[in-house]
């Protein structure tokens, strides 16, 4: 009883911030105040959302464009990865992985001016085709280390079983791994899109004011002064509407991307 | 059973992506490293024909040493704090909420639900969110007073106070008597656990620590001619909670899963063997999660060596009380064009991040695999 008493305090205290997000969202700015900040609002003002909505439209379709794109091409080409290197002997295999993984861990302020350099160079700088490419390439690791760990439960007499019937690289590709990587691919997806759309330094740096995704404009926005509360918190709830709506939908794969991402190293 | 056509369409498929890695991973660190050691930067970076000397380590001796790059060494000090504490709250929070929903006759998955849902939102969304609950007037200082007690002071994120000060001229000294803590900590488990042959070495490795230290060589090398104070800034607890609660959640989730492959068995044979609840826990359940906690402590340490996000999204890049090498880096190389002292402090980035990495991926992929 003790441990269920427990948990529902410490499940409020978790779900705290929402609380504040909401009511404040919901209060006209004439009623925002630090005293009265934990009360709920007298009228609730929708206006905050139109206007958030308004303002960050733009920010949104991008964000949408980028995670999107990027998503599936990086799962696409981490499908094929993982399928090479899982099933196919590459010499140097044992060496080329922990290479690619490490990719993934790099802090990418130690590749940023080369980046920049190269963006400008390739007059890739500033628009959502750079950044789309940007997340792909540094998408890479984490989606061939999940596809691989994968496939490795998909037995290796199933495909030699393929090959013998004649099927050959992208017949078994097309007939035997497709189909068993439904859920594998809903992972990768799930785990990526979330990534991408909650990304910050690329998008700070690499993205012009028209191509930049919504969580540069919400920072702008909530870091300018004299902005009212309530648009910012507004602002957030859209921001984060997309990811949280995934994980309470799809919470099951969320886990499985981030269990799988950190114990298979 | 593969023809060789296979293999080679194999090896033409995953070509793209290894040129991709290869240029975008290991070239541009390479030419980070280059741009390192030379002096690019103000006009220079302005310029079409940018006119750029080699100037050896001066970028790196300027930031550990040079009168100018006073933040930066308290940006260092900033990021060692808030490692420190990010990660162990982190475990702890973690550790709790899993043994917790363990324990729960129901709602397992609403809970788990609710404490993990803040590792979905973005670190901007954190960071904007945790800004607002963390007002000095308002928040969660005024919580207390809806209970009629007397509202908190504590200035959450502008708090200019500093505790814990150090001398940044004698460095060596504080890194080896930190270097001597870890060793002694790690000395202590080897004993608890009765293995002989590593506790003597570490203890052998300790006493050498303890000599140099007590020699007082280490207080004798100054790194700078003046003494220069850095120390804890209280303005990081606000950073500090806000991404406790952003990763507990994932913390719990990696504690769950290890509690979740504890087989029955083993628990049943402690409580025939007459264990209480809490022995089980202690003696069975904590040894077997000792696996994951070194693995979410290499996650967490290098998530909080490249915080960014959440510190620009709390207090802005200028704020210099919450400031850490990320967010310097940006404004070094974005704001102030200089260009060598970014890539300078990306490779030292780099380098703290591999001290974790890399014997994480070495032991990742050389055991348990084909």
């Amino acid at each position: 009883m003790l441990v269920q008493v427990l948990a529902v305090l410490l499940a409020i205290a978790y779900l705290i911030p929402v609380y504040m997000t909401v009511v404040t969202s919901l209060k006209a700015p004439e009623e925002i105040s630090f005293m009265t900040a934990w009360e709920l609002p007298s009228v609730p003002n929708w206006e905050s959302y139109s206007v958030a909505f308004k303002q960050f439209a733009p920010y949104l379709k991008n964000s949408f464009i980028l995670a999107i794109a990027a998503t599936l091409i990086s799962a696409a080409m981490g499908s094929l990865n993982g399928y090479v290197l899982c099933k196919y002997p590459i010499p140097g295999a044992n060496i080329i992985m922990p290479l690619i993984v490490f990719g993934m861990f790099i802090p990418y302020q130690s590749i940023l001016v080369p980046l920049f350099q190269f963006m400008q160079k390739t007059k890739l700088y500033g628009g959502l085709p750079g950044l789309i490419l940007v997340h792909v390439v540094y998408g890479l690791p984490i989606t061939t280390l999940l596809f691989r760990s994968f496939y490795e439960e998909i037995p290796d007499e199933l495909l030699g079983a393929a090959s013998i019937d004649g099927a050959d690289f992208f017949g078994i590709f097309r007939y035997l791994i497709i189909p068993l990587s439904g859920p594998p691919f809903l992972v990768v997806c799930i785990w990526q899109f979330t990534q991408i759309w909650n990304e910050f330094l690329f998008a700070v740096t690499l993205a012009r004011p028209d191509a930049q995704p919504i969580t540069v404009a919400l920072a702008n926005l909530a870091g300018g002064q004299a902005v009212s509360w309530n648009l910012p918190m507004a602002g957030s709830i859209l921001a984060a509407l997309p990811t949280v709506l995934i994980y309470v939908l799809l919470g099951r794969y969320f886990v499985r991307g981030l269990l799988a991402g950190a114990l298979k190293g | 059973m593969q023809s060789r056509r296979d293999q080679l369409v194999a090896a033409v498929i995953i070509l793209p992506s290894i040129v991709l890695l290869g240029i975008f991973v290991y070239g541009f660190i390479a030419q980070t490293m280059r741009v390192s050691v030379t002096d690019w930067g103000q006009e220079a970076a302005m310029s079409l024909k940018p006119e750029i000397h080699h100037v050896g380590s001066a970028n790196y001796r300027g930031l550990f040493s040079g009168f100018l790059n006073m933040r930066f060494r308290q940006d260092l000090t900033n990021m060692f704090f808030f490692t420190l504490l990010f990660v162990g709250l982190s475990l702890l929070v973690g550790l709790l909420l899993a043994t917790l929903i363990d324990q729960l006759v129901w709602g397992e998955t609403f809970f788990r639900t609710v404490f993990l849902y803040p590792m979905s939102l973005s670190l901007v969304v954190t960071g904007t969110i945790w800004r607002w609950m963390l007002q000095p007037r308002g928040g969660i200082n005024v919580l207390p007073t809806l209970a009629g007690l007397p509202a908190g002071q504590f200035l959450w994120l502008s708090s200019r106070e500093q505790s814990l000060t150090f001398d940044w001229s004698h460095i060596f000294h504080y890194i080896c008597l930190a270097v001597l803590i870890v060793l002694a900590l790690m000395a202590y488990g080897h004993w608890c656990q009765g293995e002989k042959k590593r506790l003597r070495s570490k203890l052998i490795i300790c006493a050498v620590l303890v000599g140099i230290l007590a020699s007082g060589v280490l207080t004798r090398i100054r790194l700078l001619d003046y003494p220069e104070e850095h120390g804890f800034n209280k303005a990081l607890w606000g950073v500090v909670i806000a991404a406790v609660w952003q990763m507990s959640g994932y913390t719990m989730a990696l504690y769950l899963a290890g509690l979740r492959t504890i087989p029955d068995e083993l628990r049943e044979a402690a409580r025939v063997d007459g264990a209480s609840k809490f022995q089980i826990y202690r003696y069975v359940d904590l040894p077997l999660l000792k696996p994951i906690t070194a693995s979410a402590i290499v996650i967490l340490g290098h998530i909080a060596l490249k915080i960014f996000d959440l510190i620009f999204a709390m207090a802005g890049p200028d704020h210099y009380p919450t400031s850490v090498p990320a967010i310097t880096m940006f404004l070094k190389t974005f704001r102030g064009n200089e260009l060598a002292v970014g890539s300078a402090i990306g490779v030292i980035l780099l380098i703290l991040v591999s001290l974790l990495i890399i014997p994480y991926l070495v032991n990742s992929f050389s055991t348990g695999e084909r």
